[in-house]
């Protein structure tokens, strides 16, 4: 029996099995990723094998090679850069603005247009994909990046994230000072907010440029089988009457990689964004 | 605060030394009332182009009996509205819908639950953890579903061969429609369970340390604390959680999609046992070219999803109550 005294001073102390626990969920969460690449590293006979080999072969370069010949995979990681890339710097600009916008400046009607901004949350903009795809082909955007970049110039999310972190992160005494001196809107937006808010801008940028990379359904309905993004790329492959699968699990692999980079390297980044955009009670 | 911003308002102008009633002077006051509106602009334009024009104008469209490409298409009144609810495939994709995200959601939500709960402790490299966890939420869902489609193989999947070395018999993943459903939100829990567990952490490390000392204090195991100290206290963040799984759930498409033994069909299996609404909806509107049925589906999954999460907001508030006050 213990006295209430350490008892108290163990609260929040982890168990063993607590490690155990997590340590199965992270390897959990590796083995997909693992899986695509055994097989990609591999040939098709691997699949028969009633207990399959653990460790990669040597063939992932060559089915990675047949991915670029089957598809236009050089095309489709340019189209998907250039699209994740405007998106994520015109979504993090606008939502800058509009976030300091609301966060700092006065103006009529600013609650209820921000109240309204909240609410949009939570209208599917996936529905909206028939008339989206009507008006696409009527301005003739249809098969063309523009179709895919132009709905995501900013999001709802982005305003409300951006605004969140100006609040306080902007004194007003700073722009205040900056309108003294006779500084213009815009240069008070670009000199001292800006700087100010550049951790919230760089999360929210990450977030937008996964987000985009991963997109599937929009693009897969608005852009032609030649001109495709990753993701729309990968369906291609795997769509036929045979699936070869080391070659479209190379691909996954392919599409993978760059953000499994990305997301290593900023990992810490992203859970402490996730963590601060939580809503709290 | 409110004070502040009333000054940053209205008296800056004021306060600037001698104020000449000049060009400079009146550029700089139209700068100040314009600016945030044109700030606050995009956003509105961008709603405008893809939120609320789509919504009204599907709508309309689904008055319609209209074919993609048909530039006179003949106004039909609420037909496709009657047609759908007598559409037994719809129904059937409903039925999967539903059973696809409550199979995916509950067990989700929960597991997530635990997972924060674990994850709040003192952990030795609580960060490394954390990216761990999260990591399926960087995977793409295309590469998901293909990864997916061929653990879940009837014939050479992975789970199957694992099934038959333990002795089980192998399960058709693809053609019984439960076991579909079950593979599907399997696929779907993979990815977001860690990312809900992280949210659900950060509101339990906003919970005052106190709290729990407390009821320790005055006897309270770990569940007792867990049921109410924490649970309560998390009661809007559950909410929030289950209110976005849920928009997300009733939406899910690319998972069913890719699942598909024949790769590109959006039959959602042989006899549609895993086509969601929203892959009826792309069929209808995509395969068949009928977009002004498919826009009376995208209308009736638009206010079902807004039902469903006014339920859940409702049932979510029931179940995490608030915490009763005891005496000192």
């Amino acid at each position: 029996m213990t006295t209430l005294t350490t008892r108290v001073s163990r609260l929040g102390k982890p168990r063993k099995a607590t490690y155990w626990v997590l340590a199965v969920f992270v390897l959990g969460s590796l083995f997909p990723f693992y899986w695509s690449f055994l097989v990609a590293s591999r040939d098709n006979g691997m699949l028969t094998e009633r207990v399959p080999p653990l460790l990669p072969g040597g063939n992932f370069f060559a089915n990675a090679a047949r991915v670029f010949d089957t598809v236009p995979f050089w095309k489709a990681l340019a189209n998907s850069v250039i699209v994740s890339g405007t998106v994520t710097l015109t979504t993090v600009l606008f939502s800058s603005l509009a976030g300091f916008a609301f966060a700092k400046l006065r103006f009529r009607g600013r609650n209820a247009l921000f109240v309204f901004i909240v609410v949009t949350l939570a209208v599917p903009t996936q529905l909206g994909i028939i008339p989206l795809f009507i008006a696409m082909s009527k301005l003739g955007w249809a098969g063309g990046l523009q179709a895919v970049i132009v709905p995501n110039l900013v999001t709802a999310f982005g305003v409300f994230w951006m605004r969140q972190y100006t609040v306080d992160a902007v004194p007003y005494e700073l722009i205040e000072a900056a309108r003294v001196d006779g500084c213009s809107m815009i240069r008070i937006f670009w000199n001292v907010c800006l700087p100010a808010v550049r951790p919230a801008a760089a999360i929210l940028a990450m977030f937008t440029f996964m987000m985009s990379w991963n997109d599937f359904l929009w693009p897969l309905v608005v852009l032609d089988v030649g001109n495709p993004t990753v993701q729309v790329a990968l369906e291609k492959l795997q769509s036929g009457y045979y699936v070869d699968y080391s070659l479209v699990l190379a691909g996954t692999t392919l599409a993978t990689i760059p953000i499994l980079i990305v997301f290593l390297l900023l990992g810490r980044q992203i859970v402490a964004g996730i963590m601060q955009g939580a809503v709290k009670g | 605060m409110t004070s502040t911003v009333r000054r940053e308002g209205t008296q800056a102008g004021v306060r600037r030394p001698a104020p000449r009633p000049g060009l400079r002077d009146r550029l700089s006051r139209w700068d100040v009332k314009a600016s945030p509106y044109l700030y606050v602009a995009p956003f509105f334009v961008v709603f405008g182009i893809v939120g609320l024009f789509p919504l009204l104008y599907t709508a309309y469209v689904s008055l319609f009996h209209w074919d993609a490409g048909d530039d006179n298409p003949d106004f039909i009144g609420l037909d496709n509205f009657k047609e759908l609810f007598a559409d037994a495939q719809f129904w059937h994709s409903l039925e999967n819908t539903v059973s696809i995200f409550l199979l995916s959601s509950v067990p989700q939500l929960i597991i997530a639950v635990l997972l924060a709960a674990l994850l709040s402790t003192r952990l030795r490299g609580a960060t490394g953890w954390r990216v761990g966890i999260l990591l399926p939420y960087a995977a793409s869902l295309v590469a998901l579903g293909i990864i997916f489609a061929n653990l879940f193989g009837p014939k050479y999947g992975l789970v199957n061969g694992l099934l038959q070395t333990i002795g089980l018999s192998p399960v058709d993943w693809q053609a019984n429609r439960f076991a579909s459903h079950v593979a599907i939100a399997i696929m779907v829990n993979w990815r977001w369970t860690g990312y809900n567990a992280l949210i659900v952490l950060a509101a339990m490390q906003a919970i005052p340390k106190e709290l729990h000392e407390a009821a320790l204090i005055d006897g309270a195991g770990t569940v007792r604390r867990f049921r109410h100290v924490t649970l309560p206290l998390l009661k809007p963040t559950l909410i929030f959680v289950t209110i976005t799984s849920t928009i997300g759930g009733l939406q899910i498409f690319t998972e069913p999609k890719l699942f598909d033994a024949m790769p590109g069909s959006n039959n959602g299996g042989s006899t549609h046992q895993f086509q969601t609404v929203t892959l009826y909806l792309y069929q209808t509107a995509f395969e068949n070219f009928d977009l002004g049925y498919a826009s009376a589906i995208a209308w009736v999954l638009f206010l079902i999803i807004v039902l469903i999460a006014g339920l859940n907001y409702l049932l979510t508030g029931r179940i995490a109550r608030t915490p009763k006050r005891r005496g000192a």
